[in-house]
């Protein structure tokens, strides 16, 4: 099975109408040594025997509907409304590309439309873009963007070391060529191993500043209260700097969005927003800023139109900051989306609304707070997260956190949390766990129990164990 | 015909979904922190399902009809591939889990890395970057990596010839270098005296598209490299049009040093209205180091492995062990996340779009060698067959056997007052999505065509026909051409008043 139509009667017909003889002829301009290699690779399966491999080789996966899963840190696993996957899988949306031609696109461009109201609503921004590829890169494109509107004049970035380590990595990849210095995340500045120092980030603040990042719920799944922030963006403004703010979109179903505490720009994850967990990828960056800022937004921009009859349309816009068009001069390369993974988002936040998102924000929250808490009672765990957080906390582990994961998933079927020590090495012993709507009570006092054994357990013979998954 | 916003038919106190009952106690929310006020749609599962509905219908996709957009390889996309990312033991999948309890993706990944060094030749792949122009971003970084790390640090420039797509020398400014325009020649190739004149020691290198975006594969290919070899660059390739290269050539042995994949065009995977593409990344051996990552390598293979034959690997870590026990042939075939020695660092957050790897994995398994190469045979006859179909009645600035696209130069020229956009729109009437316009920027008035192999000769002569005869329509009545396109849910926007006063979100209305 190979999707293409032709007989080879149909191909010589075509051969003929072109004037050669063999479909060979025409890659004369291929250099004839290099013209057709050897190319090895397994022999064509049919539909049912690729299908049947697959299904093999992802069942060798533990997966999140056979195993508990307390793992977080920037992928969660939330449930997803039965409508998202029936809505993107309508191929009217997955099989067009971006909506250049807006007649026949009204879809797609309508739906973006909607995303990026959506977003603007969650973050108390003014105006929001077709998506980033991930929250990481839409943390970077801020940066990218609060360096354009210095006009190139301001070179330093100052980033919060409670911000997920790969959006940090990714920023410093993305900036290595452009001359800027990226400061701020030393994890040694952290108080009491999580707690972020804002004098310390503020005392970095000068008129070479482009921007200051927070995360809010931050890395640890610690908020800051707007008071605190909107002080925080005081001076960020004073230093004639931009504010830039990453959230998780959940929490701001429930918390005071980062636009009503003086952020310029709202940079996140959109992969909560009914978007499969799927092994990191694909996600979405959302990006929204202030409207004063729109000009400057990176990627797609869909506005409202009418067409010739004076009927409301939508179309791309403000297009002459593209890369097709500014080339060179542009200040990002972005030309594909993440558009299918919005739609999910948007579907996902129609179906939810106002009262459903909240919903789930306090499932989050209060899940999240019964599992640390009975755990902050076990002997030899230490709750080290303290109020207010929102779905994750840290817990130091009496071994080490991969031991213990090891033990969880082995022999109790549950997929344990992130391993603190991997990035921040004061933090070794801890882990980050992450509790959402998709735990139930049972499932978190089973975690508790396996907790409880595990400090026993784990030196002895791993095989005793009572009970199952 | 058109849709109200899921904003307009909000009804307070609605929701679409059900969530379970609050099983635990309850704690107080942080004083302060709560937000009051949050203007998202209220609507019932109903209401969500027929809007979205309604709103796919009023879209063109593949699944619909003829989509002959060029440079995006609008192919079909096989369903087997959607069912395959949704394979729950996929896709409920955490990017933090222990390697060990993600062997199948791993497995895949690790796979597909394989498939793509083996198609291209290069010794090593990152499947990290998102899209193509991430991948752009990636591999000028890699280049800039490459040239630092021998304390080469006057290259400067990138040489970009005119017909490249615009991300090349956006993505060049994003690494610092400066781009230089390199002149195509009348054939349509890149200018070799132009391109001579700018080889010196300031060149980081050359982002080459080959096929390039006029669809021409170009005929001193070999030629180039060297020259960009000799005054010490590295060729970069954007293989946005590989599609025309399977089983045909390989970048590697071409003189290409580097070069990203687009998933979403060559390897059959959606194009999402807009995304999710991926854009993985080939490198020769001198640049492996430098990748991206982390990438998948077998987890016995020594530290700072990233590429050559897989089966190095494991002979290698036989040698290494000396074990032969069952239990050890299993830890030989296990795989690993490691991240190259000199990295450029990760380019995103996880480690690259896995459900679309997924899809282009699925894709190759049911072609096989023979089947990829099929389809770029198919893909260059149709793009041949029907420029042969159309060089009579549109003009074609380079007339030369072209690969798997082809760019005409606009409406007839006997057709005053007619332009590309014309054509388009009235192309829409005819039931078929209009081709990319206005790109390359060397052809004025361009019409950028590209069938794909998944079409068939009955698709191509209907779309000739509709062509032929809006050329004649633009002769007779060129009004017909300018009101187009007629039977589409709206009819042409006024993009001018879209950008004067941007409304780029729905504001609910006051309540005073
Ligand atoms: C020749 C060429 N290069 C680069 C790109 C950018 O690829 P992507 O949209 O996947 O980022 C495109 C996209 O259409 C293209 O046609």
């Amino acid at each position: 099975m190979t999707y293409v139509p032709h007989s080879q009667a149909e191909r010589q017909a075509m051969l003929a109408a072109i004037g050669v003889d063999r479909v060979e002829d025409l890659f004369a301009d291929v250099p004839e040594a290099l013209r057709f290699p050897k190319v090895s690779l397994p022999e064509p399966l049919s539909e049912l025997e690729i299908l049947q491999e697959l299904q093999w080789m992802s069942e060798s996966n533990a997966d999140l509907d056979h195993y508990a899963c307390f793992l977080g840190a920037g992928a969660y696993n939330h449930y997803v409304p039965s409508v998202v996957d029936h809505v993107i899988s309508r191929s009217e949306f997955y099989t067009a590309y971006t909506p250049y031609q807006p007649e026949v696109s009204q879809g797609t461009l309508q739906t973006i439309f909607e995303y990026q109201s959506m977003i603007c609503a969650l973050t108390g921004m003014e105006a929001a873009n077709a998506s980033h590829y991930d929250g990481a890169t839409s943390m970077a494109e801020a940066v990218l963007m609060a360096v354009a509107v210095s006009r190139g004049r301001r070179h330093k970035v100052i980033l919060s070391p409670t911000i997920h380590p790969e959006y940090r990595e990714t920023v410093r990849t993305y900036t290595q060529g452009m001359g800027l210095t990226v400061v701020g995340d030393d994890p040694g500045k952290l108080r009491e191993g999580i707690d972020l120092d804002l004098e310390a980030l503020k005392a970095l603040l000068d008129s070479d500043t482009a921007c200051l990042i927070v995360q809010n719920p931050d890395f640890f799944g610690q908020m800051e209260s707007p008071a605190v922030l909107q002080e925080l963006a005081d001076a960020v403004h004073e230093a004639g700097a931009m504010f830039v703010v990453s959230a998780d979109p959940i929490s701001l179903g429930l918390f005071t969005p980062p636009g009503d505490y003086g952020a310029d720009i709202v940079v996140g994850e959109g992969q909560p927003l009914g978007n499969a967990i799927s092994f990191g990828g694909p996600y979405l960056g959302y990006f929204a800023c202030k409207d004063q800022f729109k000009r400057k937004i990176a990627g797609r921009l869909v506005g409202e139109t009418v067409d010739t009859h004076g009927r409301r349309g939508f179309v791309l816009t403000l297009v002459a900051r593209e890369q097709h068009i500014r080339r060179e001069k542009a200040t990002s390369n972005i030309c594909s989306n993440q558009a299918l993974c919005a739609l999910a988002a948007g579907v996902y936040l129609a179906t939810l609304g106002k009262r459903g998102l909240r919903t789930v924000a306090e499932l989050c929250y209060h899940k999240a707070h019964y599992a640390a808490s009975q755990i902050a009672a076990l002997e030899g765990y230490e709750l080290v997260s303290k109020e207010p957080f929102f779905k994750e906390f840290v817990v130091r582990f009496p071994r080490p956190v991969s031991e213990l994961n090891s033990y969880l998933l082995d022999e109790w079927g549950i997929i344990g949390g992130y391993d603190l020590g991997r990035v921040y090495p004061h933090l070794a012993g801890c882990a980050l766990l992450c509790v959402t709507e998709m735990n139930s009570k049972g499932e978190i006092d089973y975690l508790v129990e396996a907790l409880t054994t595990a400090n026993f357990q784990i030196e002895g013979s791993a095989g005793s164990r009572e009970v199952g998954s | 015909m058109t849709e109200p916003l899921i904003f307009e038919i909000s009804s307070p106190g609605r929701c679409g979904a059900s969530l379970p009952a609050c099983d635990v106690p309850r704690t107080p929310l942080p004083a302060g922190m709560v937000r009051d006020d949050l203007s998202l749609p209220e609507v019932s599962e109903v209401d969500v399902i027929r809007h979205y509905v309604r709103l796919s219908q009023l879209n063109y996709g593949v699944d619909k009809g003829f989509y002959p957009l060029g440079s995006c390889t609008m192919k079909y996309n096989p369903k087997v591939n959607e069912v395959a990312a949704r394979l729950p033991g996929f896709a409920r999948t955490h990017p933090y889990q222990d390697p060990d309890s993600v062997q199948g993706n791993l497995t895949l990944m690790f796979e597909l890395q394989e498939y793509l060094k083996e198609l291209s030749g290069f010794a090593a792949v990152s499947l990290q970057p998102a899209a193509g122009a991430h991948g752009e971003l990636t591999g000028v970084l890699i280049i800039r990596a490459y040239h630092q790390s021998r304390g080469d640090s006057k290259r400067t420039k990138m040489l970009i010839p005119d017909s490249a797509h615009g991300t090349n020398p956006a993505s060049t400014s994003m690494c610092g270098y400066t781009t230089v325009e390199i002149k195509s020649d009348a054939r349509g190739n890149v200018d070799l005296e132009d391109l001579r004149a700018h080889c010196d020691d300031t060149v980081a290198g050359l982002m080459l598209t080959n096929p390039n975006t006029l669809g021409l594969f170009d005929e001193h290919v070999l030629e180039i490299a060297d020259l960009v070899h000799s005054c010490g660059g590295l060729l970069y390739g954007d293989g946005a049009n590989f599609n025309a290269l399977m089983g045909i050539a390989k970048p590697a042995q071409l003189g290409f040093d580097v070069m990203h994949f687009n998933l979403h065009k060559t390897f059959s995977t959606p194009h999402g209205g807009g995304g999710p593409g991926s854009g993985p990344v080939g490198v020769s051996q001198r640049l492996a180091q430098f990748l991206p990552g982390p990438i998948v390598v077998p987890a016995m293979a020594e530290d700072g492995w990233v590429g050559g034959p897989a089966e190095h690997a494991d002979e290698h870590a036989e040698e290494h062990t000396g074990k032969h026990t069952e239990e050890h042939a299993e830890e030989c075939h296990a795989l690993r996340l490691a991240m190259p020695k000199h990295s450029i660092g990760r380019v995103k957050s996880f480690y690259g779009n896995f459900g679309v790897l997924i899809k282009a994995y699925t894709y190759i398994r049911v072609l096989g060698a023979e089947g990829l190469r099929q389809a770029s045979q198919d893909a260059v006859l149709n793009a041949n067959y029907l420029m042969h179909r159309l060089k009579d009645v549109y003009p074609l600035p380079y007339d030369r056997t072209c690969m798997h696209e082809f760019v005409l130069g606009g409406p007839p020229p006997e057709a005053e007052g007619v332009h590309t956009m014309d054509v388009a729109k009235r192309l829409m009437d005819y039931g078929f999505h209009p081709p990319t316009v206005y790109f390359p920027l060397i052809v004025h008035e361009a019409i950028m065509i590209e069938p794909t192999e998944t079409e068939s000769k009955a698709t191509l002569d209907a779309f000739a026909e509709a062509m032929i005869k809006i050329a004649e329509e633009a002769v007779i009545d060129p009004d017909l051409l300018h009101s187009a396109p007629h039977v589409t849910p709206v009819t042409r926007l006024d993009e001018t008043r879209a950008a004067r006063r941007p409304r780029l979100r729905w504001v609910p209305p006051r309540q005073d």
